[in-house]
Parts: C-alpha cells; sequence; structure tokens
C-alpha cells in the first residue's frame, strides 16, 4: 500500500494543482499540505462506499479548514464518487463541486464547511449520533491551524472533552502559515498539543507528509479509549510544488497553465 | 392554559421525547428556562447539555442532523440566534440540515434582565435567512402543536417563545398548519394581523373596536416565513387597512414581512406595532409591555388612525 499510497498522493496533487489553474482562482497552499492526511483517510482508513454515499455505518469525514476542498474533492474522485474529470469544473456555474464544500451539492461530502471553526463541533455531533444509535464509525475532522484561532474550535474541543468523544479523531494541518502571514505574527496559536491536552484530549505530534507516521498515529488514536484524539500534522504549505512550498502567497492564488504545467511535472518525476 | 408559551414547548419537547426517538435536544445551561429539561430528564441519553456556548451548540446540532437526528436546540433568543447566527446560516441553512433552533425568553417580555436578555432583532434575523421556517406561537396551546409540527418537517426552523405567560386563545382542539395564518375574526373595516403573545391583544382591540362600530379582521399570523401572502392578500383587498402587531423590532418583523408581500400584491396603508427600532430595558414583563405601547389601546388606535 506504500507506494500506491505515495502515488495516489502524487495524483491528487497533480489534479489539485490543474483544478485550480482551470478555476483561476482557489486556495493551493493548503490543499496541498493537507494532502496526505486526505489519502491517508480516503485510501486507507476510512470505511465508506462510493455507491452508497450516505451509508449510515460510514466513516464520517468534515474538512473543517473547507478552503481545501480541492484536496477532499480529488480523493472523492479517485475513489470513486464522481468522474474525474468533473474535478476541472471546480467553482464554476453549474459544477457540483463549488469552491468550499457543500453536503447538498456533492456526493460524498458529509458536511458543507468553508466558515472556519465550525467543522469541529460538527464531528462532534456525529459522533453524538453514533453513540445515542450504537453504530461504531470514526468521525474525522481536518482543521488548519489558522482555523484554530477561531473560538468555536475551543468550546467544541472542550465539549469533545466533556463527552469524551473517542470516535473523534481531529488533525490540525499545521503548515506555519496564514492569508495575513506566519502564525507567530498574526497569532500564535502554539503550543497546540498542550491546549488539547488541557481540554482532555489525546495528542500526537508527526510529520504530516510521513504517510507511514499518519496511519501509525491514527492507530494510535483509536486505541485511546474514552477521549477525543488530535493528531498535530507539521506540514509544509503548498507541498510538493517546490515554487509554492512554504510561500504565503499561495495561500490563496491559482497557478496559471504554465505554472500548472510545470508544477505538474515536478509532481510526477517525484 | 393560560402558561407562557416555552413551558408548553418543553411539554410538547418532553413528549416527543417519548414518541419520537429520532428526536435529541440541545441546551447551552439555560435548559430549566427554556424548558427542555423536561426532556433531558426523560431522555438523558438524547440530551446534550453544551455548556454556555451556543456556537457549539448549533454547531453539534448540525452534525446530529446529518446523521437522520432532529435536534432542538433551545437557548434564550438573543444568544441561540444572535451569538450563533454565522453558525445557523452556514452549519444549518446553508447545510440544509434538519435542525430546531428554539429561542426563548424573546421580546421585553422577558422582563427584569433588561435589554441585554430582550431579543428584537430576533425575528428579523432568522426570516434572512435562505431555507429558515419562522414561527412564533400565540399562545401554549399553540406553542405545543407548533413544536410537533416542526418535529415532522423537514428542514430548518426557528421557534419564538416567551417567558411570560400569557392568555390561552385557542381551544385544545386546536389544529395548527405551518404556513398558514388563522383569520380569528373577520370584518371588513381593517386587519390585524399579529404573532406572539399580541394575538390575543389584537382580539381585545378588535372587541373594543367593534363597540365603536369598527369591525376589525384579526389575523393570527404565527408563520411569519414562509409567510402566508394569499391570506393576507386577500385581507388587505377586503379592508384596504393594516395593523401589524409584534413583541420584537418593527426592522425586519413581522411588520416589514407584511409590508414585503403587500407592497407587490395588493399595496394598502399599514401602522405597524412593536418595538420601534430600540431595545428594551427593565421591569416586570407586563409593565413593559405597556410601557412600549404593545396593547390593546395601541393596537385600537392604529386601526382608528387608519380608518
Amino acid at each position: 500500500m506504500g507506494n500506491e499510497l505515495t502515488d495516489i498522493t502524487s495524483k491528487m496533487r497533480a489534479h489539485i494543482v490543474k483544478m485550480l489553474a482551470a478555476a483561476g482562482s482557489g486556495h493551493p497552499g493548503g490543499s496541498l499540505s493537507a494532502t496526505d492526511i486526505i489519502a491517508s483517510l480516503y485510501f486507507k482508513h476510512m470505511r465508506i462506499d462510493p455507491q452508497n454515499p450516505d451509508w449510515a455505518d460510514r466513516d464520517r469525514f468534515v474538512l473543517g479548514k473547507g478552503h481545501a476542498a480541492p484536496a477532499l474533492y480529488a480523493a472523492l474522485a479517485i475513489r470513486g464518487f464522481f468522474p474525474e474529470e468533473e474535478l476541472m469544473t471546480i467553482r464554476k456555474l453549474g459544477s457540483r463541486l463549488q469552491g468550499h464544500p457543500c453536503r447538498t451539492d456533492t456526493p460524498g461530502v458529509d458536511m458543507s464547511t468553508g466558515s472556519l471553526g465550525q467543522g469541529l463541533s460538527v464531528a462532534n455531533g456525529m459522533a453524538l449520533a453514533g453513540r445515542v444509535d450504537g453504530r461504531d464509525y470514526w468521525v474525522y475532522c481536518v482543521m488548519g491551524d489558522g482555523e484554530i484561532q477561531e473560538g468555536q474550535v475551543w468550546e467544541a474541543a472542550m465539549s469533545a472533552g466533556h463527552y469524551g468523544l473517542d470516535r473523534v479523531i481531529a488533525f490540525v494541518d499545521h503548515n506555519g502559515l496564514q492569508i495575513d502571514g506566519a502564525n507567530t505574527e498574526v497569532m500564535g496559536v502554539e503550543p497546540i498539543d498542550q491546549k488539547f491536552v488541557a481540554f482532555g484530549w489525546h495528542t500526537q505530534r508527526i510529520d504530516g507528509h510521513d504517510l507511514d507516521a499518519i496511519d501509525a498515529a491514527i492507530e494510535a488514536a483509536k486505541a485511546a479509549k474514552g477521549k477525543p484524539s488530535v493528531i498535530v500534522c507539521e506540514t509544509t504549505k503548498g507541498k510538493g510544488v517546490s515554487f509554492m512550498e512554504d510561500v504565503v502567497d499561495w495561500h490563496g492564488v491559482a497557478p496559471s497553465q504554465e505554472q500548472a504545467q510545470a508544477a505538474v511535472n515536478e509532481i510526477l518525476a517525484r | 392554559m393560560n402558561s407562557a408559551t416555552r413551558e408548553a414547548y418543553g411539554a410538547a419537547l418532553k413528549e416527543l421525547g417519548r414518541t419520537n426517538p429520532n428526536v435529541v435536544a440541545l441546551d447551552a445551561d439555560l435548559a430549566g428556562s427554556t424548558k427542555s429539561a423536561g426532556f433531558g430528564g426523560q431522555n438523558p441519553e438524547r440530551f446534550f447539555d453544551m455548556g454556555i456556548s451556543e456556537a457549539d451548540m448549533i454547531g453539534t446540532a448540525a452534525g446530529l442532523a446529518t446523521c437522520g437526528k432532529i435536534p432542538f436546540a433551545s437557548s434564550f433568543s438573543v444568544f441561540v440566534t444572535g451569538r450563533a447566527f454565522e453558525q445557523i446560516r452556514n452549519s444549518v441553512c446553508n447545510a440544509d440540515l434538519n435542525v430546531k433552533v428554539v429561542g426563548s425568553h424573546a421580546g421585553p417580555s422577558c422582563g427584569e434582565d433588561g435589554s441585554s436578555h430582550q431579543a428584537v432583532e430576533d425575528i428579523a434575523i432568522m426570516r434572512s435567512l435562505p431555507r429558515m421556517t419562522v414561527v412564533v406561537p400565540a399562545d401554549d396551546v399553540e406553542a405545543y402543536a407548533a413544536t410537533m409540527a416542526l418535529a415532522d418537517y423537514e428542514g430548518p426552523a426557528y421557534l419564538r417563545v416567551a417567558r411570560l405567560a400569557s392568555p390561552t386563545i385557542h381551544e385544545e382542539d386546536y389544529e395548527f398548519h405551518l404556513g398558514k395564518g388563522d383569520l380569528l375574526r373577520d370584518g371588513s373595516d381593517v386587519s390585524i394581523v399579529a404573532c406572539g403573545m399580541m394575538v390575543p391583544r389584537a382580539l381585545d382591540a378588535a372587541k373594543a373596536l367593534a363597540a365603536e362600530g369598527i369591525e376589525a379582521q384579526v389575523v393570527n399570523m404565527h408563520t411569519i416565513k414562509p409567510l402566508d401572502t394569499e391570506l393576507l392578500t386577500a385581507c388587505a383587498k377586503k379592508t384596504g387597512k393594516v395593523v401589524t402587531v409584534e413583541e420584537g423590532s418593527i426592522v425586519g418583523g413581522l411588520g416589514s414581512a407584511v409590508c414585503e408581500a403587500l407592497s407587490e400584491s395588493c399595496p394598502v396603508p399599514v401602522r405597524r406595532i412593536g418595538m420601534p427600532d430600540c431595545f428594551g430595558t427593565s421591569g416586570e414583563g407586563n409593565q413593559l409591555l405597556d410601557h412600549f405601547g404593545l396593547t390593546a389601546d395601541h393596537i385600537a388606535q392604529a386601526a382608528r388612525d387608519l380608518c
């Protein structure tokens, strides 16, 4: 699975770059930083059925950082929820792929997001429903490091701790950059793991581009009983495209067709 | 009978806990006041007190709704609609989820707690949201029936209930029809369109007007969105004069909704009675209704001015 999963992450990254070039707008940096996390979930861990996206016993996924929608869409398309050709319609009028995830439009999208800070509460609600119904699904939520500046994230962190929602596994895509600059300059978020520990969470910190580390962390999170789990992922914004890596300006700017082609060549050469 | 609409909401919610396994309830540390506590005592496995965190409560309710639950999320109106407005917008309405937002202690009848706790803007902001249904029951019988109806209705909804006890106007066998106004009294001279605890006061005003020879229609417009424009237009055509009455701001509330509809279907003179673009203040609930002119006398005077 290792090499196969690596191939999938390359395919996802190539899709992301091409989609955004086709759209002429969007968020490459944070899509590329979250790609390995999302790939591990959709191609290794999640119990899902592309033919039955509303399956009651499926694992759930909430993309708190909804602007990374291209990464989610790429995973869903490759996984078979909709045709890969459709990816190139993103952000266009009439497309099923809005700029930010929309559960009413896109097969496989479990929750509409885009307004930062709301996803973790929704994930908690999904886990509570599973508890009420006696279902054993997992609920995954990927947040951005800038996103956790939102107060609602910490309300939700408190709730998940209080209710001992051990079916919730959250990720913080800690690429260190947000629109206005570095987290450390805009609004410091560290120590992220200690904050979650204080709210009663099982906490890990890993290299968010190491597929084996992500895999092991998810297994460890599942083994932590009685408390929710967060995996703080050290990532690189724009990961995989050298001219985008760690450059804050690539947060919300689409590549040109020429830049996209150069990026795809680089991604596929790795 | 003659109890607060929040009491009837709590009783209906408790009954739903017994009869509908999909109903879940959430509160933000006000379960005793919003009356969701009765459900919580009876169905603790389906009741979630989220603490004082309205935004998280609404998001959690949305998550529950994605899994087929029918969440009733209650708090004081000013907090649940105001603090959590954008969560209601994005995580509930934009996501098209079956969440029932219940705002208690709405309007100046909330009383002694004062202006910080008296929602005047809730109807306006809730009805501005696409997909949202807005219901303001007139009495306890209607609040019970509306709660039951909203559990059966699939989609986002806002239910506004009051702290203060108010007169019961409906018989026990009253049937609530979502989106359909009730013509409680007919007349040919003026139409009084009211919601919430203003409805009994509108009926009192109509009685006083009748003694003077002015025949007033009284409409209980319990569903402010979707508005019953058919009934409203028929009333305006018949009387040519409309008075709206609500226990909230005339900016964006029932009065605005009526004016918007009639300006397109049957433009007639309208007088809006409600909170005149102001916040409330402390005082006893009924005393405050008098203070802000939310009285039968004031309604009757507005009708006379039009006639």
